[in-house]
């Protein structure tokens, strides 16, 4: 132990303690009213995330108190804990505003896919070490899929399809181990197309795609393309384009209403688009230097709802304005690319993989959260790391990204 | 290249996000307003509008609390709608609407269910407002006059429109502005200053505290009370004597240029545009376009002034040296001034010199003088407009420039007018063309206020000073020069004494001989002037204007009016009594005269009025 906290990458840790100590002063103001206050009053949410944040020590110490192997070793079994975990969940769970993701313990709750996390990363970790693994061959990549697709399932039961979507952040460290780059094309090209058919409809987009196939065909002429190949590749891409109209008609209608407010279909601030609204008029409120600390107009009148979970960063941006809010941006910035350089100097590469996903989780949650606070992304309730309020959040993030630190003090080790 | 994709992620999003920060918060400052409109919430604290004192300091306008009942739909719960209705006084059906609309407008926001209770419906609606949750009263101010007259000068008050508020940004919607008279004349220092208070309120618009600790809070500022020049006395007696009569009376004292009386008729009681009742009889009033009781003729209507110009035409001649004092001019029954043209006269004594022309209102002697005066000059247009001239300097033909907001310019022509009328050069133009200015007929047009104030300028002998209708504000008298200058005249002071007997002479032997107030010396000078109106688009004339013009007493004058009474036919008749009286009423406080008042109190002119709109044929000047 005592070895580990020297070896330990500290720097990572200043950037962790900055993060959970800024997002604490954000949520206490969201949370104190004009009475005066204490800063430990449990009924209070602002106490409460000091309680979580404290107990948060503990569960540092004994994260980091168990062997680096044994992490390697029991990934299976944690794996599987982990998804007995989200099945009893549909048993003995709590429903909380529609989604049936607490256990409840008394007076507090758990939410366990804000560990599952952690769990899947080790799993697909120690998967992907594995003798004769090798991420271009299909079965491989079914078998990594389904790592990843039983608990979205899970979560999807729930249902909680926020954060169900993090999973997608796996393609990263699989990318990184040696997943064709077709897979990486194929996101990017599914994406926009669903993205561009739902703003402009099929009609303009198939008639873009066709053009685009032609003119590519045309300048790669000389070299001879496979015709045939070019036909199917541009019937699948209109194709698609073709459904998306139906997979959209799949989705929950508020759902639907959060992707037409992004696209600015709808317009309607008072009701379906209020809370992105408000949003933005908070930050831009915000302007250079902010309102100050317990100033902002629109976090004490408690305008956004949700602002201490997953909008906490509407208070940064309309309490510390530009300064502030990039402050926060670089933060995490520096935190995320010190975990690739962290996960690059392993040695084993199942520390690398597990950094890599460590990486991919927090960057997801930081890209979605942000992107739809700024009004850049639908609506998707994920929480900010290490500042939205909620202990299992703050304790999910905590044990994935120590369990990483103590990989990283033993990598000398393997 | 696989190890990139990290990096080539995050530092894409950091530009991203801090792209999207830099616009939303530094480049778009849309968002600024609308979250302090959002969040803070501004209660205004409404000073008492300053009140409004008549020049003895007797109290005309002061201030009455009334209440609107207000809702919030939100906080509305069942209630016993038709005991409600009861109590406000209106029916279920019409508070069910009224909830309605205040649900569509917002449901967290107030709003006004029924505006400005009495205070006796207020002291009933308090005893069981209790029962009726998320309805609650809203104190506002209304005035409350403490006399019936005066309402064309003091103006009313209501809330304003969406015009005042584009023209004027310091107006909110709902709040109150001066209209007409006093009230929009001196709204800014009627009005004070109201006072702010923020309040940080919540997603709901429930205040949860002060904004900033009140730092931007201000205190209001009470409104300034005004003191006035009139006299309500001598007004409300103008206006009892103008009954059942239609015109106008304006008296202004002469050395200071204060307005004593602005009577115009009809009238209204300035109480019926306060609070509930006001739409519904301003828009009766607004359309009654035959007495248009709103239009203020003593400022407003613009008359032929008659014979009174008279005093004008003599003045200007002696000032151009173009007649003696004592010569004569005979008259019999008109003067001939081209072949087959005419103007008559009527019967009294000849010849006539400038002092006996007055008196007697010889047609001949001013149409003579007056020829003399423009044919002093080389050419018609050059005399023309020497005496245009003259006849400006005494106010007449342009604004006065007056506190009030409505008023006419009249019309003194010129040379340009008649180049104009004429077609000159194509057609020539000679002054016996234009003889009817000398009488005050023909072009020449001028409001009660400007005839008023030129016979102020006579009985200073030579200068005016604005009229005017504020005399002091808290109690400070105003210094503001544009009302406490002089004006002077183009005429010497020397040329006035002949007129000012001419004028004393029409109370001693001329036309008006019978109407003298018992121990003043009045001067003055009757009017009889012609007019016309359309029928079916027909010129058709009606009876004559009576006019008289007077001031009183002769030396050191305290008063100077004129009064036109519509269709009263010869001067004496009306307009010339109801000066007499209100001459007697001003300097002595008390009538003498009971049957002459008696007179003017019983006598109608309605039937006259009815006249032209009868659709029969009628006879004029009975």
């Amino acid at each position: 132990m005592p070895k580990t906290l020297i070896k330990i990458d500290w720097l990572t840790i200043l950037l962790f303690i900055l993060l959970v100590g800024i997002g604490w002063i954000n949520i206490y103001s969201t949370s104190v009213t004009n009475i005066e206050t204490g800063w430990f009053d449990f009924s209070e949410i602002h106490g409460k995330q000091l309680l979580w944040i404290a107990l948060a020590i503990p569960l540092i110490l004994l994260v980091l108190a168990l062997d680096a192997k044994f992490y390697q070793q029991f990934s299976s079994l944690i794996y599987l804990g982990c998804l007995l975990s989200l099945v009893g969940l549909l048993f003995f769970g709590k429903t909380i505003a529609g989604q049936t993701a607490w256990y409840s313990f008394g007076s507090f709750s758990i939410q366990p896919a804000e560990f599952v996390k952690a769990g899947v990363a080790l799993a697909m970790a120690k998967y992907l070490t594995g003798i004769n693994v090798n991420l271009k061959n299909f079965k491989n990549q079914a078998n990594a899929l389904l790592i990843i697709g039983l608990p979205m399932f899970l979560i999807m039961l729930q249902p909680d399809a926020g954060s169900a979507l993090i999973y997608v952040a796996f393609i990263v460290p699989m990318y990184r181990e040696g997943l064709p780059d077709f897979y990486l094309v194929i996101g990017i090209f599914t994406a926009l197309i669903f993205v561009l058919t739902l703003k402009f409809g099929f009609y303009y987009i198939a008639t873009v795609i066709f053009l685009i196939a032609l003119l590519i065909y045309f300048i790669n002429r000389n070299k001879k393309p496979p015709l045939l190949k070019y036909i199917f590749i541009t019937l699948i891409c209109v194709g698609f384009s073709v459904s998306v109209g139906f997979i959209y008609e799949q989705l929950q209608p508020h759902q639907k209403d959060r992707f037409d407010l992004i696209l600015g279909k709808i317009d309607d601030i008072s009701g379906k688009g209020y809370n992105t609204y408000q949003g933005k008029v908070a930050i831009g409120s915000g302007g250079l230097n902010g309102r100050g600390w317990l100033n902002g107009t629109h976090t004490q009148g408690k305008f956004v709802p949700e602002q201490h979970t997953d909008y906490i960063f509407v208070t940064v941006g309309e309490e510390w304005g530009f300064i502030g809010s990039t402050i926060v941006v670089l933060l995490f910035v520096f935190l995320m690319i010190r975990l690739v350089f962290l996960a690059e100097r392993q040695k084993s590469d199942f520390s690398r993989i597990y950094g890599y996903s460590v990486f991919a989780i927090i960057f997801f949650h930081f890209f979605v959260n942000i992107a739809m606070v700024l009004g850049l992304f639908p609506t998707v309730g994920i929480p900010l790391p290490f500042f939205s309020y909620g202990g299992s959040s703050l304790w999910g993030f905590t044990v994935l990204i120590f369990i990483f630190l103590k990989l990283d003090a033993k990598r000398m080790e393997v | 290249m696989r190890k990139l994709l990290p990096f080539l992620l995050v530092s894409l999003t950091a530009i991203l996000f801090i792209g999207r920060l830099f616009y939303l918060q530094i480049i778009d400052d849309t968002y600024d307003q609308v979250s302090m409109n959002l969040a803070v919430k501004k209660i205004y604290d409404y000073p008492q509008r300053g009140y409004i004192y008549d020049r003895n300091n007797e109290l005309l306008v002061a201030n009455q609390p009334a209440y609107d009942v207000m809702a919030i739909p939100l906080q509305i719960k069942a209630f016993d709608t038709l005991a409600l209705a009861e109590v406000l006084n209106i029916s279920e059906e019409r508070l069910k609407n009224q909830i309605n609309k205040a649900q569509i407008y917002s449901p967290w926001l107030p709003s006004i269910i029924t505006p400005q209770l009495t205070k006796r419906e207020y002291a009933s609606l308090q005893e069981v407002l209790h029962k009726f949750q998320g309805f609650y009263i809203q104190k506002r101010q209304l005035r409350d006059y403490q006399t019936s007259h005066g309402a064309n000068f003091l103006g009313y008050i209501a809330e304003v429109n969406t015009l005042d508020l584009e023209k004027n940004p310091y107006y909110k919607s709902g709040e109150l502005i001066g209209r007409q008279g006093i009230e929009k004349q001196y709204e800014d220092i009627l009005r004070g200053e109201r006072g702010i208070k923020h309040l940080q309120r919540d997603k709901f618009n429930r205040e949860i505290g002060p904004y900033k600790n009140g730092s931007f809070d201000t205190l209001p500022q009470k409104g300034a009370d005004l003191q006035l020049t009139i006299d309500i006395q001598l007004q409300a007696y103008g206006e009892k004597l103008m009954k059942n009569k239609r015109g106008g009376i304006v008296a202004l004292e002469p050395a200071s240029g204060e307005i004593l009386a602005l009577v115009t008729a009809p009238n209204f009681d300035p109480d019926e545009l306060v609070g509930r009742k006001r739409s519904k009889n301003f828009t009766k009033m607004y359309y009654d376009t035959i007495a248009k009781p709103l239009f203020d003729r003593g400022l407003q209507a613009m008359y032929p002034p008659g014979s009174p110009f008279k005093a004008f035409t003599g003045l200007v001649a002696r000032q151009e040296g173009v007649v003696d004092v004592k010569e004569n001019f005979s008259c019999n029954g008109g003067y001939t001034y081209a072949r087959g043209r005419r103007m008559g006269c009527h019967a009294h004594a000849s010849p006539v010199n400038l002092i006996s022309g007055i008196a007697h209102s010889c047609n001949s002697y001013f149409a003579q003088t007056y020829r003399r005066t423009i044919e002093k000059y080389d050419t018609p247009q050059e005399g023309m407009d020497i005496w245009s001239n003259h006849m400006k300097s005494f106010g007449f033909g342009n604004f006065l420039g007056y506190d009030l907001p409505v008023g006419r310019k009249g019309r003194i022509p010129d040379a340009e007018y008649y180049n104009w009328a004429y077609q000159y050069p194509t057609y020539k133009w000679y002054a016996s063309a234009t003889l009817s200015n000398a009488i005050g007929q023909g072009e020449i047009e001028s409001t009660p206020i400007q005839l008023a104030n030129a016979t102020a300028a006579i009985a200073n002998r030579g200068w005016f000073i604005r009229p005017h209708i504020l005399k002091a504000v808290e109690g400070n008298i105003i210094k503001d020069s544009l009302y406490t200058t002089k004006n002077f005249t183009t005429i010497d002071e020397e040329h006035f004494e002949p007129v000012i007997q001419g004028m004393n002479d029409v109370y001693n032997y001329g036309t008006a001989q019978f109407l003298r107030v018992p121990d003043i010396e009045v001067c003055g000078k009757t009017g009889t002037s012609e007019n016309f109106t359309k029928i079916d688009g027909e010129r058709v004339q009606l009876t004559d204007h009576s006019i008289f013009v007077a001031f009183a007493p002769k030396e050191n004058p305290k008063i100077a009016l004129a009064v036109f009474v519509e269709n009263g036919y010869w001067g004496a008749r009306y307009a010339g009594r109801i000066a007499s009286l209100m001459i007697e009423k001003y300097l002595k406080d008390e009538i003498t005269r009971k049957d002459l008042e008696n007179w003017i109190m019983t006598h109608s002119l309605e039937e006259e009025y009815a006249k032209p709109y009868s659709g029969e044929p009628f006879k004029i000047n009975q």
